[in-house]
């Protein structure tokens, strides 16, 4: 067990016993592709998707005479024959108490499915636009050493995700789909720009000046959904207790820093909570190398196979009982 | 209770308080915004099929699918600066009419039903109506013109030309006439009129068509319920009737 209060005297020591070293940046630049990996794919999912939405809908790039992706974030039609729907603007639809026809509940259903294997807020960090501007916001902030102005519970985002559902049954119509500034900003960027960025220019202020990751991390309904869904994923963030040394460099980049409860992990052998976007940032500035994607079941089968116990929830707790990660998280 | 506890207890219950007003007032503005969206008046000129106002806005994922569908790039979904409930289909006749594909592209990409996929002929849709300004209208001035009789896809049916008694003068007008029953609000007219504005403008049917209501008895039309309904009681008292005495029709009784 490291000793906190000698700390700054000697070399610390995680609870392995190895010492606590930081994260340092490569010089080298596949060093840094390294680390930027994930970063680098996230961009491209982001923006490839936005420029297929966009080339099909004016330039009509077509696949066997059918648009590529017609329609939109809301709403499309993949190849011709795959029908896509945002199931949280499906679930608030049926909130009205309106029918809808198959094709949009089987669109939704299908991406439902999809976050289901990959992580529920994969949306978020993979696919969702506004993460651009909120990534660009927590670089400026992080940059100008910027300090939240207010406090907000992380929890708030579900007091969000049950008024959009209560107000679409109280006013009939989908309440969060009418003032979503990611459907409005993906809407604009392909059907024709109006006023949308002001949303956007909102979102920026308050994620820069106001409170750190404050669209995403506190009030986005959508992102709230995909958290319950995320509860459920099979791909997730497995976590190598034996190596990790609580330097918490992990906590420091994650978006959200309270799914990195390194006792939870231990426990389960992954970052279990659904708030966790899989945006693979940690895995990257891990000095331990003790984070990577992993499939739920094939985390339990490998501990199983390496005859290693899997902590119980008392035994994670002793072994992380000094965690300093979790104080500063 | 130690202080420390009571202290965390104070900070609990401050945060949620703080919390629950942060919701409560953003709420307020939410439904207030939703109000104001989503109850806007019905004048928006929607892509065939569309269901009644208050049912498509709360049924259009605002997917713009319909958009791309029309090859004639006449749809186009509205943003945070239209006047238009924001995300939904709409188009603007005198820009780009709709010229009425006959396979109904749009109505058929729609994914939700907001767009209804009930139609199976798009002479059926009504996505507006046709109304004519006669103080505009170079036909109603008295000059020949009847172009948008002439481009109306429904032909001889939506709108008609009649005659008309001119003032001050034995030659008689030949006026466009529109029919609701037939028009379907496609906004060619509109996009040909020849004037500076148009004086044949595709509105929403809402905003402009009455209605008579049941009580009104227009007896004098041959078709309408009120003959229609008198013909067949008197037919039902009269068949006994004649039965018993048919003397008038022995000259049609074929023993002669």
């Amino acid at each position: 067990m490291n000793n906190t209060k000698s700390a700054d005297k000697q070399p610390r020591t995680g609870p392995n016993g190895k010492p606590v070293r930081p994260f340092i940046m490569p010089t080298s630049i596949a060093g840094k592709l390294g680390v930027w990996k994930y970063l680098i794919l996230r961009r491209v999912t982001q923006l490839s998707t936005l420029v297929l939405f966009f080339g099909s809908a004016h330039w009509a790039w077509n696949f066997n005479e059918q648009p590529i992706i017609s329609g939109n974030l809301s709403s499309s039609m993949l190849l011709g024959f795959i029908p896509l729907a945002d199931p949280f603007a499906v679930l608030q639809i049926l909130m009205t108490q309106n029918s809808l026809l198959t094709e949009v509940l089987t669109g939704a259903l299908i991406v439902l499915t999809f976050y289901f294997i990959v992580g529920g807020r994969v949306w978020c960090s993979w696919v969702c636009p506004v993460n651009m501007i909120t990534d660009l916001a927590g670089k400026i902030r992080k940059k100008l050493n910027i300090q939240n102005a207010v406090q907000l519970s992380r929890k708030f985002r579900y007091i969000m995700l049950a008024l959009a559902l209560v107000l679409s049954a109280l006013s009939g119509v989908a309440a969060f789909e009418w003032i979503s500034p990611i459907s409005i900003f993906h809407r604009e960027i392909i059907f024709g720009l109006g006023t949308g960025w002001a949303f956007l220019l909102g979102i920026f202020i308050l994620d820069t000046f106001i409170l750190k990751d404050g669209w995403c991390g506190y009030l986005c309904p959508l992102g709230a959904f995909y958290s319950i869904v995320g509860k459920f994923s099979f791909l997730r963030i497995s976590f190598d207790s034996p190596s990790c040394t609580h330097c918490i460099e992990c906590t420091k980049v994650c978006p959200e820093p309270q799914v990195l409860d390194l006792k939870l992990a231990t426990h389960k052998g992954y970052i279990s909570a659904g708030e966790c976007t899989n945006c693979g940032r940690c895995i990257g500035v891990c000095p331990e190398d003790s984070l990577h994607f992993d499939l739920k079941w094939w985390i339990a089968r490998n501990q199983q196979n390496n005859n290693l116990q899997i902590p119980s929830a008392n035994e994670a707790e002793n072994l992380t009982k000094k965690d300093p990660g979790r104080k500063a998280a | 209770m130690s202080s420390t506890s009571l202290k965390a207890r104070r900070k609990f219950l401050k945060s949620i308080t703080q919390n629950t007003a942060i919701a409560a007032t953003g709420g307020l503005v939410w439904a207030a915004l939703l109000q104001k969206e989503a109850r806007a008046t019905a004048f928006a000129i929607r892509p065939p099929g569309a269901l009644k106002e208050n049912e498509f806005n709360a049924k259009c994922i605002k997917c713009g699918q319909c958009v791309t569908a029309c090859p004639y790039d006449t749809l186009a979904l509205a943003n945070t600066s239209d006047q238009i409930p924001i995300g939904t289909p709409y188009y603007i006749p005198r820009d780009i009419p709709c010229y009425m594909c006959p396979d109904i592209p749009c109505m058929n990409a729609c994914p939700t039903g907001a767009l209804t996929h009930e139609l199976e002929k798009i002479e059926d849709s009504r996505m507006g109506l046709a109304v004519i300004d006669i103080e505009n209208c170079l036909s109603w001035l008295g000059l020949r013109c009847e172009i948008c009789h002439r481009e109306c896809p429904v032909k001889g049916t939506a709108i008609t030309v009649e005659h008309h008694p001119r003032k001050l003068s034995k030659h008689a007008m030949f006026v466009p006439l529109v029919h609701s029953d037939a028009c379907t609000g496609c906004g060619i007219c509109e996009k040909a009129c020849p004037t500076d504005e148009a004086a044949i403008k595709i509105v929403h049917p809402e905003l402009v068509q009455g209605v008579v209501g049941e009580h009104y008895r227009l007896g004098w039309q041959y078709d309408s319920d009120i003959t229609q309904q008198y013909k067949a009681e008197k037919l039902q008292t009269d068949t006994p009737a004649e039965a018993e005495s048919s003397g008038l029709d022995y000259l049609n009784a074929g023993d002669l």
